[in-house]
Order: structure tokens, then sequence, then C-alpha cells
């Protein structure tokens, strides 16, 4: 409660700043900047409750109630949106984040290498991967590879593409987050280890790693929220009634029933595991900037 | 007689600086030599080269009579032998005491647990924190993690123990504990090269103090020699300065 109070005195402060005289001179209105301040803080309340009570009145709720907030509707996804959609939406995220989280750690070992080819190519690779959109990488595995070699499909089917296809991307934002976490490291932790008498590879298997991971999970927690909302573009590929996941169950039942609900009760489910596992990269960042 | 250490013309650049500009010296098995001199002397290098954790430029470096600077030489297998002690004591954050002093027995020369533990105890109980085995190094204060850090150096047995100024990152009042330490080591014979500002301990200790300065070593003989009576200008001038810094 204070932090967002001080939060709007700021922006207050920031808004009537331009107009306060540095000096301590009365101003040319005659009004102190006390009295300034409070009028500009009115003013702003003023607008806040205008506009709610346009929305208030202007909106037609008997209908907004009746097509995106049915409980009828939303009743009939059950239990279906949970045994299917959202168990097919999380495996999708988890295949795809081991897969993101291997491939990362390896592209990150092999941009810090001393081999410089290895170096190339962990950088083309992740440039690339960042700069395209998800949903290309999507449409090349699931239709560009099977148009260019007939009878071919990835193990797992549509699971298989989905995981891959999450993966790559996942990855190349992954490996800069545990590039910055390794050379997050203090340089002492290597030389000590090495001091005792090991060599690079346990070094940095033993030592750096472990201190590396510990820094960077909350980006990769970050990521894992990210590839959860990115696992909706799967429905690109075409999926089954068996392999459905939340947006896409969503908008079938919400074409099939011709009402809105099923959008909302699927996006109310996304938000079900986002916005904890936002408060829980909350903390974490929290934690390690107390203990700096 | 094999030298524990021996350097001859060493070298070091950091880019076009020239740190060190020609050391020759030695240590023999037993004893412990103390290298004083001012900040930006070089002798922190020098202790640096003596187990490559910075490579010379140009110039030998021996171990026990085995060439470090070969450049076939097996430097991870050298190192085993030579503790070193840094100024930031680098335990390791994610490990507790205990696992600071067993983790490179285990990972280097392949000790059971069971062992690696055994002696990991009987080293934290040497350097006085045997009660601060499951702590970990951000709970312990300066003077309890150097310790941890000695013993875990000790845990490798070996033949030469390096410091790079050990108590100059601890408060006054812990300085003592740590010195203590390692008084106690060099009376058990273990071979010292300690890099420190502690002009009493290098008094009392040492068997040979070496003076360095602007990359070279200026003088290099008994303590009551280089301290007490200090046959050079820019050793007495920075001796004066370091024992009375009042002026």
């Amino acid at each position: 409660m204070d932090g967002r109070r001080s939060g709007l005195d700021a922006v207050t402060h920031l808004l009537t700043m331009a107009d306060t005289p540095i000096s301590a001179e009365p101003a040319r209105s005659g009004l102190s900047p006390r009295k300034r301040r409070q009028i500009s803080l009115g003013v702003q309340y003023a607008v806040f409750v205008a506009v709610l009570v346009a929305v208030a009145m202007l909106a037609d709720w008997p209908k907004i109630a009746e097509n995106f907030f049915n409980g009828p509707v939303a009743a009939g996804m059950f239990p279906t949106l949970f045994t299917v959609a959202l168990k097919n939406t999380l495996i999708f995220t988890l295949a795809g984040y081991a897969i993101g989280f291997v491939l990362g750690l390896v592209l990150a070992l092999m941009r810090l290498s001393s081999v410089a080819p290895y170096r190339v190519v962990a950088l083309v690779y992740i440039e690339i991967f960042r700069g395209l959109p998800a949903l290309i990488i999507f449409l090349l595995l699931g239709f560009g590879l099977p148009i260019a070699f007939p009878g071919f499909s990835l193990p797992g089917d549509v699971y298989g593409t989905v995981a891959l296809a999450l993966g790559l991307v996942a990855a190349a934002y992954m490996a800069e987050s545990f590039r910055a976490g390794i050379q997050a490291v203090p340089k002492g932790q290597m030389e000590a280890a090495r001091s005792l008498g090991m060599k690079p590879t346990r070094a940095m298997i033993s030592i750096i790693l472990p201190q590396a991971i510990r820094i960077v999970i909350p980006p990769l927690t970050n990521e894992l929220i990210l590839l959860f909302k990115d696992s909706s573009l799967v429905f690109t590929l075409g999926v089954t009634a068996a392999t459905t996941e939340l947006t896409k169950f969503g908008s079938d039942t919400t074409i099939d029933q011709a009402n809105s609900t099923p959008l909302i009760v699927a996006g109310a489910t996304y938000l079900l595991i986002t916005i904890p596992l936002g408060i829980v990269v909350r903390r974490l960042e929290a934690r390690q900037g107390r203990k700096r | 007689m094999t030298h524990a250490v021996e350097i001859r013309d060493l070298h070091k650049y950091f880019g076009d600086n020239e740190v060190l500009k020609g050391i020759d010296f030695t240590v023999e098995p037993g004893q412990v030599v103390c290298v004083i001199g001012p900040s930006g002397s070089g002798k922190s290098t020098l202790l640096r080269c003596v187990n490559m954790l910075e490579v010379p430029t140009k110039g030998q470096v021996f171990i026990n009579g085995a060439e470090l600077t070969d450049p076939d030489a097996d430097i991870d297998a050298a190192r085993r032998h030579v503790g070193m002690v840094f100024q930031q004591f680098n335990l390791f954050p994610h490990l507790t005491a205990l696992q600071n002093v067993m983790i490179a027995q285990q990972r280097v020369l392949g000790r059971g647990k069971n062992e690696a533990e055994i002696i990991a105890r009987e080293n934290l109980n040497k350097v006085g924190v045997a009660e601060k085995c499951d702590a970990y190094p951000g709970q312990l204060s300066g003077g309890q993690q150097q310790r941890v850090a000695i013993a875990r150096a000790l845990a490798m047995n070996p033949d030469l123990m390096l410091f790079d100024e050990p108590t100059s990152a601890l408060d006054p009042e812990l300085v003592g504990d740590v010195l203590t330490v390692m008084r106690k080591l060099a009376e058990e014979g273990m071979t010292m090269l300690v890099v420190t500002h502690e002009m009493g301990f290098a008094r009392e200790v040492a068997d040979r103090v070496v003076f360095m300065d602007g990359g070279v070593i200026v003088e290099d003989g008994e303590p009551s020699k280089v301290i007490g009576n200090p046959s050079h200008e820019r050793t007495r001038t920075f001796l004066h300065r370091v024992l009375h810094p009042e002026g």
C-alpha cells in the first residue's frame, strides 16, 4: 500500500514539476506549490471516476454476461479443460523446456568456448532463433519437413514436433541467460578450483555451473512462462481432440457453442499457472537482490 | 638437493606493462618465505606464476625439480602438490564448509566419500572451525572463511602452500586467528611462500624475507636483516611507511 502511494506521489510530482518554479518565489498564478499538487491530484481522480462511470453506464452488461461469463457453457468445458487441454499444454511446455534447457546450456558453453568455430555456430544459432517468430519454426517443422521428406515424422508425432519447435526457440533465449549466469560467477571461483588441481571441465561442472544455474533461476522461470503461452501455437499444426490444448480447446468450444465464454475460461486457466509462477519469480529476484 | 620452488629469469607482461622484470629465486623444502613490498610491486603476480594461475611471459618455474613452464607439463597434476590461499578466500558458496574441503579430494584425488570426510574434519579441526562444518561460507566470518580455505588446501596434502595476502581482506580483530593457524603450519615444517603486509608475522615466522619493488627483487635475506637492518634505501622507505603509517 505504501509503495503504491509513494509511486502515485512520484507520478503526481512529475506531472506538476514541469510548471513548478524551482525557486521558492510564489508562482505567477498565486497558488502555492502544495495547492497546485492538490488540484492536480484532484483532477486525476476526477478523470478516473468519470471514465469508470461512463463504462459502467454505456456497457451492455446482460449481453456481456451472457456471451463472456456464461455459467452453463463454462460448466460444459469440465473436466476436459483440465484432463485433456491443460494436461497437453503442460506436456508441450515441459517437453519443450527440457529440450531448451539442455540445448541452451550446450549453446552457452559453446559461446564461451576457446574454439572459435563453436563460438560462431552458437552465436549464429542464437541470433537466428531469437530473431524469428516462433510461428515460423512451428510451420517449418510441422509442414516444411514432411513436404520436403514425405513420410518423415518426428518421434512422438505432434508432441515431438511441438517440443522440438518450442525447445529450439527457447534454447536461444536460455543460452543467453546461462551465459550471463556463468559470467556472473566471480573469476576467483575458477582460480580456486584450478588451484586445487581440477581440470577446466571438472571445475565447470562441479563449481561454476551449480552457482550459475542458481543465478539464472529467475530468468529461466520467466522463460517457462513464455513457453507455456507459446505452446498455443500448436493450433497451426492441426491438433486432434486427444492432442488439443488450452487455446485450441477454447476456440473450438467457442465456435461450437457460438459463445465467447470458453475463450475467457481458457484464458483464466493460463493465468492460473502464469500468475503464481510470476509471483515466484518476483520472490526469487527479491531474495537474490537482498543477498548482494 | 631439489628446491621446493625455483624461478629463473621470470618476466610477466600484462599487455605492454612489464610487471615482473626478471625474477630469480628459490624456496627450500621446509622454508617459510615472506614476500613484502608496496602494492603494484608484482609480488602477487609472482606468487600466481608459481602455480601458473598467471602464465609467465618468459622464464622458467620449477616445483620440486619439475618444470611447470614446459609446454608438455601436466599443470593440473603439479597443482595437486601446491595449496593456494587467496586474499578473497574464494570458498565455493554453494557448498558447506565440510563439502568445500571434501570436493577436490573426491573429484581430483579420487578419495571415497568417507575417507574425504574424515580428512576434511581433521583439517577443519586443525584450523579451529570444526563446529562450523555444516555452515555455508556466507554464514561464516571472514576469519572463519579463510581458515576453511586453508583446510581445503591442506586436505590435498600439499608439499607447498602459497598465501596471497591471506589477512588483507579481514577485519583487524580476525587477523590473529588466521596468523595463528599459519604459524602452527610453519612450526610443523610446511614449506610456505607468503605474500603479506604483516611485518610482525614476517619477522617472527619467516626464515627469509624477500622485498620486491617495481617488478624486481630488491632484497632477499633473513628477517632480522631485511626488516631489522635493510641495506637498500627503497626497503627502508617502504618499511618506514608500513611501520609508521601516521608519518
